[in-house]
């Protein structure tokens, strides 16, 4: 089949040039692709939005949305959802899932050296001040033994494909990563409104993905618990990512706690129930490391629980994220991340990082301002999209701004190429066009590490844009790992 | 589910509460307004205002006492906690917090219901639509009632879904009661007349209980046996008696099944209260006056809710030594 033989809702969808995740460089649909090209190809537009407008108002009725508060009021929005999945075939899976579980490996490895013997300081690999001046660096977690020296339970590794439809690192979030409830409700959403294009597709689930992490998260609780009570710390209703938080509560069946519920004696610690108090042993806390511990951290927290370093310490109980991740997943440390790899796994990264400058180095920081109008910059410290400056669509009065800023602090600032994102047809106001996309998979680490297949994708709903931050204005779509 | 939260057991309590609040000011204000219709005029609805002890917090509004501020009071006005839009933004609030322990369905119809509130304007309050209004009102708490017995998980939490309804739903019947004590008699010359009998046929049907009443008193129509049958009727589940025994029960057997040694003061007072609706009679009630009776139960209830807040809701403070592990 051809983009020819396409007469229905697909005959004029053009890529624009860019990699398509539907057709590649096309004419013809990607390997995989072609019977949900045929199937989507014969739906009338009119049915499309219909089905797209029923689907936005069940994530709304079935409250999937994120709060935004005033101080009247909250309104509760949804994150758009585009109705035309993202696909990706069972080679391009196992690439990115290889990948992953890679990432993550390296990732523990870094980190438990990093707080324990800081071998890749001393072999030069990564410059000190990057990780010791990190202000996510916890001096508090030296020498702590996390089980399994694990401290990246659920990370998230946010992919770009490039012209050349290679998969390739953007960040990696090794904090408190969000979207996985996106991830499952979408899929849910499309079985209700798309049975007709899901039939006999053979699309790998991703419903266990509570289950998973619940078994994940009990092989942490301490060895002498034989029946582990994990529990989910959320900062509250208030939180943006709440609507997540009881999702993953809920498909683990465990309890959503808060701050004010826990509370530590004798370095254990304790929810307070109807009953008293009930002993809790693995913490998925949803809140940053500085608000954990009142007694270590900011000491005006009311969201943690005074005393939960000690219990963390003497091994009472285990927090996922572990504690003090935040530097590991920095941009500027990201630049070492392939040799990261290579230092602890002996390997080669199976997928690329896109090529990055550090401004804190002489070379990088003159490449960086001599072509500044084709780079991207982006802040080290930043997250959301915010901080960004994109040297092909920047003024000059933009370029100006930027360049006095790096000149400024610039450790504070990477750049890199702009990589023309990869497309994928997605449903707008005058038919199908191509939305640039990125992938977020989420990986859950237990004894070892699984990947959900798929992940979020991500869409930059505006046409032109690349960036897909739901902050400004990116939307979601349904990943689909075939086979 | 392991063990529920304190803070849990409490939102499930006042989320129940809250919806059976909403349900029974649907049911005031609609009765309310056909009395109106029965050439009452205006000065009815001071009793509403009375009847929740809103004087205060209504003269705050700086407006004039008519049926169409004091409808705009209870129903739209966002300012006024006791209106049944910031009632169900309440519960539908608490149920936010309650998400992973509810079921999807009962969180869902909440949201819209709230959503369908949010959206109404001083239109749906017209004296034409408020009956509309009240019905879609009762039937959305029904609806919610519904779900939830259908829907929810059988743990401890239920059993405080059912104590907060069950009070709420006395606490309300002696509200309804006393709506007749403020208005139903302008004059003694009314007794027996015509316009008696209508309105106390119009509290029996705003209580839904008409053809109940009807059952046991085949005929006539007295405020007594109203009375009566509305405080007293232990197979009526509106009436005070039945609601009371109910939360005496539902409260043991919480304690019995999830082995909570704490909440014996909230016991002894609810079989207090659920004795002396066993024998009191409606003549006594009558003598010693029905709206003292009415007040003096409305602070009984308050102190049960009291006793349960201090066993099972309050948070000890952190490392407080009175707090005992269970394990």
């Amino acid at each position: 089949m051809t983009t020819a033989d396409l007469a229905g809702l697909l005959a004029k969808y053009d890529p624009g040039g860019f990699f398509c995740e539907m057709f590649g460089h096309g004419p013809g649909p990607a390997p995989g692709r072609e019977a949900l090209v045929e199937r989507l190809d014969r739906f009338t537009i009119r049915d499309l939005k219909r089905r797209a407008q029923y689907a936005e108002r069940e994530l709304y009725n079935l409250g999937i949305t994120f709060t935004v508060y005033t101080e009247k009021d909250q309104i509760d929005r949804i994150l758009p959802f585009d109705v035309i999945p993202r696909v990706l075939s069972a080679a391009e899976w196992d690439v990115v899932e290889r990948g992953v579980v890679q990432r993550v490996a390296a990732l523990n490895a870094l980190i438990w050296d990093v707080y324990h013997d800081q071998k890749i300081i001393k072999d030069g690999v990564i410059p000190a001040e990057l990780i010791l001046g990190s202000k996510h660096f916890r001096p508090e977690m030296q020498g702590i033994d996390v089980p399994f020296r694990n401290y990246c339970h659920v990370c998230g590794i946010d992919l770009v494909r490039d012209d050349e439809g290679v998969f390739r690192v953007l960040e990696d979030n090794a904090r408190a990563p969000s979207g996985v409830s996106y991830v499952v409700e979408n899929r849910h959403l499309m079985q209700r409104a798309f049975p007709d294009l899901m039939h006999s597709a053979a699309v790998r689930p991703v419903s266990n993905y509570g289950q998973r992490l619940g078994e994940a998260l009990a092989e942490m609780a301490p060895p002498e618990v034989t029946d582990p009570q994990v529990v989910l710390l959320t900062p509250g209703v208030y939180n943006s990512a709440y609507f997540e938080h009881i999702f993953l509560a809920r498909e683990m069946g465990v309890p959503l706690v808060e701050g004010r519920d826990l509370v530590v004696e004798d370095d254990r610690v304790y929810m307070k129930t109807i009953g008293g108090l009930s002993p809790g042993h693995v913490i998925y806390r949803r809140i940053n490391d500085e608000f954990l511990d009142p007694e270590v951290f900011q000491p005006d927290s009311v969201l943690g629980a005074k005393g939960l370093m000690r219990a963390y310490r003497k091994g009472n109980v285990a927090i996922a994220n572990g504690v003090g991740t935040g530097f590991a997943d920095d941009k500027a440390v990201y630049a070492y991340m392939p040799r990261v790899i290579q230092y602890f796994l002996g390997e080669d990264a199976i997928l690329p990082n896109v090529d990055t400058h550090l401004c804190r180095e002489t070379d990088g920081l003159r490449y960086t301002l001599d072509h500044l109008s084709e780079l991207v910059v982006k802040p080290v410290g930043e997250s959301g999209g915010y901080g960004i400056t994109i040297g092909p669509r920047a003024s000059k009065a933009e370029l100006k701004v930027c360049r006095d800023r790096l000149k400024a602090d610039p450790t504070n600032y990477i750049s890199q190429p702009m990589v023309r994102l990869s497309v994928s047809p997605t449903l707008v106001a005058r038919g199908v066009e191509p939305r640039h996309v990125d992938l977020r998979p989420f990986a859950v680490t237990g004894r070892e590490t699984w990947v959900l297949p798929g992940g979020l994708s991500r869409v930059a709903l505006k046409r032109g844009s690349m960036i897909v931050n739901s902050s400004q204005g990116g939307g979601s779509k349904d990943t689909w790992v075939l086979g | 589910m392991a063990d529920l939260l304190a803070r849990h057991a409490e939102a499930l309590f006042w989320m129940a509460r809250q919806m059976e609040r909403a349900e029974n000011l649907a049911r005031i204000l609609d009765v309310n307004e056909t009395f109106s219709r029965d050439g009452q005029g205006s000065q009815n609805w001071e009793t509403i205002v009375k009847l929740y002890a809103d004087e205060e917090r209504f003269a705050e509004t700086g407006r004039a006492l008519n049926a169409e501020t004091v409808l705009h009071f209870y129903v739209l006005d966002t300012e006024n906690p006791g209106s049944i839009v910031a009632t169900i933004r309440m519960a539908r609030e608490n149920a936010r917090a309650l998400r992973p322990l509810i079921s999807t369905e009962m969180w869902t119809q909440l949201n819209m219901f709230y959503s369908e509130l949010r959206g109404l304007t001083k239109n749906a309050i017209a004296e034409p639509n408020l009956n509309r209004l009240c019905a879609f009102i009762k039937e959305a708490c029904q609806t919610h009632t519904g779900i939830t017995e259908g829907t929810y998980y059988r743990d401890s939490g239920w059993y405080f879904y059912q104590l907060g309804k069950l009070i709420e739903r006395a606490d309300q019947m002696t509200r309804l009661v006393d709506v007749k004590y403020h208005l139903l008699l302008p004059s003694p010359d009314y007794v027996g007349s015509p316009l008696d009998v209508s309105q106390w046929n119009a509290v029996l049907r705003s209580a839904a209980a008409y053809h109940a009443f009807r059952r046991i008193n085949p005929s006539g129509m007295s405020p007594t046996r109203v009375s009566s049958f509305l405080l007293f009727n232990g197979d009526f589940p509106r009436s005070v008696s039945a609601a009371v025994a109910d939360a005496t029960a539902t409260l043991t057997k919480l304690r019995f099944r999830f082995g909570l040694a704490v909440g014996e003061e909230a016991v002894k007072r609810l079989q207090f209260l659920d004795q002396w609706l066993t024998r009191e009679t409606i003549e006594d009630v009558v003598a010693r006056g029905l709206h003292e009776t009415n007040d003096w139960i409305q602070s009984e209830l308050i102190a049960v809710t009291s006793a349960l807040h201090d066993a099972f809701f309050s948070q000890p403070p952190d490392g407080a030594e009175s707090a005992t592990p269970t394990a």
